[in-house]
């Protein structure tokens, strides 16, 4: 079963990192050079793809319109759902990358006897989706902290929003439980409503599970294990100084916590979590729609297709159309000096 | 009429085992054939069809070769290279489109857009998701053109390429309307219809495609209307119209006229206006209002075909048979081009016509000659709404207008998919609406506007074998009428588009006996005063007026 799979797979990855960091030259090799290797991958993959699609061709304008389109002065239009300008683009585009707008109108559809079909609003998958994503930008922002010296003081300032709640020692980042929440939340959503699951990959299951495992390894480090974070900032922030150095006192857990996070990385720019990239892209998002103001320019536009030319039509019709009253360009022949006409003539063009 | 009697489709869509009533396939999508039975599918188009298309478009062989083929058979008669052309079909339009590239990487599998789309929630079939829809395709573009998938193969979503799959593509890529729903919902607008466009035009090359559209589209080319209407039978029956006209308001409309250089606008319509019903009556709106206004127009009969059915099958007919607009504006001298009710006619003049066969440099910006607004709107393509022309005579108060002529119809207004996702003409029809009728209501909300449902026959779906398929599709459109007619009694469904007009008829014929439809410029038509009119006691269609039926 592909949840199956997918959940074995972050699992040997897991116990891969745990057993290979204990291996000579292990921690050397999950601690510093896979993630350098991973992080590369990352980056030149990311902006190749994103290159690659920046640079095709946008043949046509065809924005998906949300609203009401710019029309008669009187006319109230939609702005944000049905931009004209630029800046009504950039408008619908924040809403769409900042607060997921088209996720926000999902409904649910239910058939009844009759049939009757209902639409209900249904707003959790927006939600989740939200909190996943924002508890995950925190969180990786928290991370901060451990790259950088000193930590800038927004890293401080999220840390202490984060756990204003003060519970425990230490003490418990809302985010955390947020994150783990909404993942699983989108785990159970994608294994219970019978047509999520049946449309769902390997590919689908397997990121939920390595944040799943990324979430549990961090939290059970901060929490649990209370891990040497000295020294865990040592390698860190060694890393991003070119200068890395591993102690002792680093434990399996941690390579287990970077190797997914590496793996993560390295996969991210060959997967559907491009979407990240892709969203700022969609022609049918990110276009205005002006089409008839404005003219559009198709690079590869073939101007050697021409519509069937009205003079041919002429030629096939045209003694219908004389008899019918139609005007033609081009008369008839008349009748008898038609045959004499046909050898002598540069015809009328 | 749909093979399946009401009552059992109706037992069928709620109860029968599907996705929709909560079943659960047992097997694998990717594992489940296509089986093409009679009134599943589109019948193939003929070769005389497809050999008339290829040559006037310079035998590129983007229909492929020419045959005849039976979809039911497992021998489709395919080239032998049949595959590398659907690899290479694949490549290039991904060289071409952004979007296509786009879409092909970004679907996260969300299923936001699952239960979206009309045919799925009147079929219950799995494969009419839009996600999986698309999935068909891109799970052999991540075959062949991904890293994840080359390597990872079945775990990443990739799948090869096999005549069984080329199956589901004919079946599902025919079992999508391009409306466009499912691009709305989708948080990176992930437009199915665009996946569905690029599939066809795949699908062509290798020879697959339907009569219902071929035919058609081969008529365009060659009469300038999709019915293949000759110019004499043409300008025929729309002076048949003109007679009715002379029954109904006792005048003769002597502004009719065809082909004329010098006039200040072309107006071109979807040629079903002419000729079939209720088409026709919105025909007869459009001339009223023409002379009521004394506007100076003409209709070719060379470019007598707004809708393009070539948009349906690739974007060079799509290309060629619009280009004649544009042609014949040029060649009779107009200033602009106006433009009559029709869905995908509008998405191709609105979205792509400027673009393909523009720059339009030797028209004006439209201009109305009777209030003098501009619509700047059009300023490079153009080409103006009807409802966008007649909206704005309205709210001048250039109309002499008598609502209660259409006080025996009780109204709600269908947005067609293309005006409302791909141009965002919403408010306009409904302007008129309220400016002409007193008893209009609204369908509910999830179902109006940019929202809107699908008639269920769009993209050349609307053929007679198929119509099981149709009235499901239709359901939801079908179900959100049912609920104002009876909740309010409504008995008309209007509509600016002609491919409704056809298949709304259809529809509601079958789920909602009792309601008819309309154009809105059929409303308009009733409701206008003309000058020197007899009292009328009857609507275009003779039906008898409110208070006049004794
Ligand atoms: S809504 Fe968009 S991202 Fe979600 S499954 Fe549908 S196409 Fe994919
Ligand atoms: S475009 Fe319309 S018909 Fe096609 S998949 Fe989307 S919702 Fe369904």
């Amino acid at each position: 079963m592909k949840v199956l799979q997918a959940l074995g797979i972050v699992l040997a990855l897991m116990l891969v990192a745990y057993v290979g960091a204990a291996l000579p030259g292990g921690r050397t090799l999950f601690g510093v050079v896979l993630p350098y290797l991973a992080f590369a991958i990352f980056i030149i993959f990311f902006i190749a793809k994103v290159m690659d699609w920046a640079k095709s061709p946008v043949p046509f304008r065809i924005p998906t319109t949300g609203g009401q389109a710019n029309s008669l002065p009187w006319i109230k239009q939609n702005k944000l759902d049905c931009p004209s300008t630029t800046l009504g683009v950039i408008g619908r585009m924040l809403l769409e990358v900042f607060l997921f707008r088209s996720l926000f109108r999902n409904t649910q559809a239910e058939v009844h006897e009759g049939p009757k079909l209902a639409y209900g609003s249904s707003k959790f998958l927006w939600l989740f989706g939200i909190l996943f994503h924002y508890s995950f930008l925190t969180v990786a922002l928290r991370h901060l902290r451990l790259f950088t010296d000193p930590i800038p003081a927004f890293v401080h300032a999220l840390e202490f929003g984060d756990g204003f709640m003060q519970v425990g020692a230490p003490v418990l980042y809302q985010t955390d439980l947020v994150f783990m929440a909404a993942v699983t939340f989108l785990l159970l959503r994608r294994l219970v409503l019978p047509n999520i699951r049946y449309i769902s990959l390997v590919a689908d299951y397997f990121p939920l599970f390595l944040l799943l495992g990324i979430g549990t390894t961090g939290i059970l480090m901060r929490y649990v294990l209370r891990v040497d974070v000295v020294s865990i900032k040592m390698l860190t922030h060694g890393l991003v100084t070119f200068n890395p150095f591993i102690a002792e006192s680093v434990t399996g857990i941690f390579f287990v916590h970077l190797f997914l996070i590496t793996v993560l990385l390295a996969y991210f720019p060959f997967s559907k979590l491009m979407h990240a990239g892709g969203v700022f892209l969609s022609p049918t998002r990110n276009m205005a729609n002006n089409s008839r103001m404005v003219r559009h320019i198709n690079p590869w536009n073939d101007p050697s297709i021409k519509p069937h030319s009205y003079a041919g039509y002429e030629d096939d019709f045209r003694e219908f159309m004389v008899e019918a009253g139609l005007p033609v360009d081009k008369e008839l022949p008349p009748k008898e000096e038609a045959p004499a006409a046909e050898g002598d003539a540069p015809a009328e063009s | 009429m749909a093979n399946t009697k009401l009552e059992q489709m109706s037992d069928s869509v709620a109860k029968d085992p599907s996705m929709m009533t909560g079943a659960i396939p047992k097997k694998d999508w990717m594992d489940t054939p296509a089986i093409f039975k009679p009134g599943n599918y589109c019948y193939p188009a003929k070769q005389d069809m497809v050999e008339y298309l290829d040559k006037n478009l310079g035998s590129k062989g983007l229909f492929g070769e020419p045959r005849q083929w039976d979809v039911e058979s497992d021998d489709w008669k395919l080239p032998e290279n049949w595959k590398d052309i659907i690899i290479q079909g694949i490549k290039d339009r991904l060289d071409k489109f952004r979007s296509f590239k786009i879409f092909m990487d970004c679907c996260v599998r969300c299923g936001a857009c699952a239960d979206k789309c009309h045919f799925f929630l009147g079929t219950g079939d799995p494969k009419n998701m839009p996600v999986l829809r698309a999935e068909l395709l891109r799970s052999i573009y991540r075959n062949e053109f991904t890293k994840a998938g080359k390597i990872l193969g079945r775990l990443a979503g990739a799948r090869e390429m096999t005549f069984g799959v080329l199956k589901e593509w004919f079946m599902y890529f025919y079992q999508c309307t391009e409306c466009r729903r499912c691009s709305l919902f989708c948080p990176y607008g992930i437009d199915t219809a665009e996946i569905t466009m690029m599939a066809r035009e795949i699908l062509h090359l290798v020879g697959v495609g339907t009569n219902w559209i071929l035919e058609p589209a081969s008529n365009s080319n060659r009469t300038g209307n999709h019915l293949g209407l000759q110019p004499h039978t043409f300008k025929e029956n729309a002076e048949y119209l003109i007679d009715d006209i002379e029954e109904v308001t006792g005048l003769r409309l002597e502004s009719l006229n065809f082909n004329r250089k010098g006039a200040e606008v072309l107006f071109v319509i979807p040629s079903a206006d002419v000729f079939a019903e209720p088409g026709i009556y919105t025909f007869m709106g459009y001339l009223l209002l023409f002379d009521h206004i004394g506007l100076d127009y003409t209709i070719s009969t060379y470019a007598s075909e707004g809708g393009n059915f070539g948009s349906f099958t690739n974007n060079e007919l799509m290309k060629k048979l619009n280009g004649k607009m544009y042609a014949e504006a040029k060649r009779l001298g107009v200033k602009w081009i106006l433009g009559g009710e029709c869905g995908h006619m509008w998405r191709v003049l609105h979205q792509y016509m400027d673009t393909m066969n523009g720059p339009a440099d030797f028209l004006e910006v439209p201009k109305s000659p009777i209030t003098g607004t501009v619509f700047e709107n059009a300023a490079s393509t153009k080409m103006v709404h009807i409802s966008e022309f007649t909206a704005d005579l309205i709210k001048h108060g250039k109309l002499k207008i008598d609502k209660s002529r259409n006080d025996h119809r009780v109204l709600t207004f269908h947005d067609s998919c293309n005006p409302a996702r791909g141009m965002g003409l919403i408010d306009e029809p409904r302007e008129i609406i309220e400016a002409v009728c007193n008893n209009f209501h609204e369908m509910p909300e999830n179902t109006i506007r940019e929202q809107t449902f699908c008639c269920g026959s769009g993209t050349g779906l609307n053929t007679g074998e198929i119509m099981d398929l149709r009235m499901r599709g239709g359901l939801p459109r079908a179900n959100a009428v049912k609920h104002v007619h009876d909740k309010h009694g409504v008995n008309m469904l209007s509509c600016v588009c002609a491919i409704d007009r056809a298949t709304l008829l259809a529809l509601m014929e079958y789920w909602n006996p009792g309601v008819e439809v309309c154009g809105v410029s059929e409303l308009v038509g009733n409701a206008l005063i003309m000058d020197g009119e007899k009292e009328r006691d009857s609507g275009l269609r003779f039906e008898p007026l409110a208070g006049m039926e004794g």
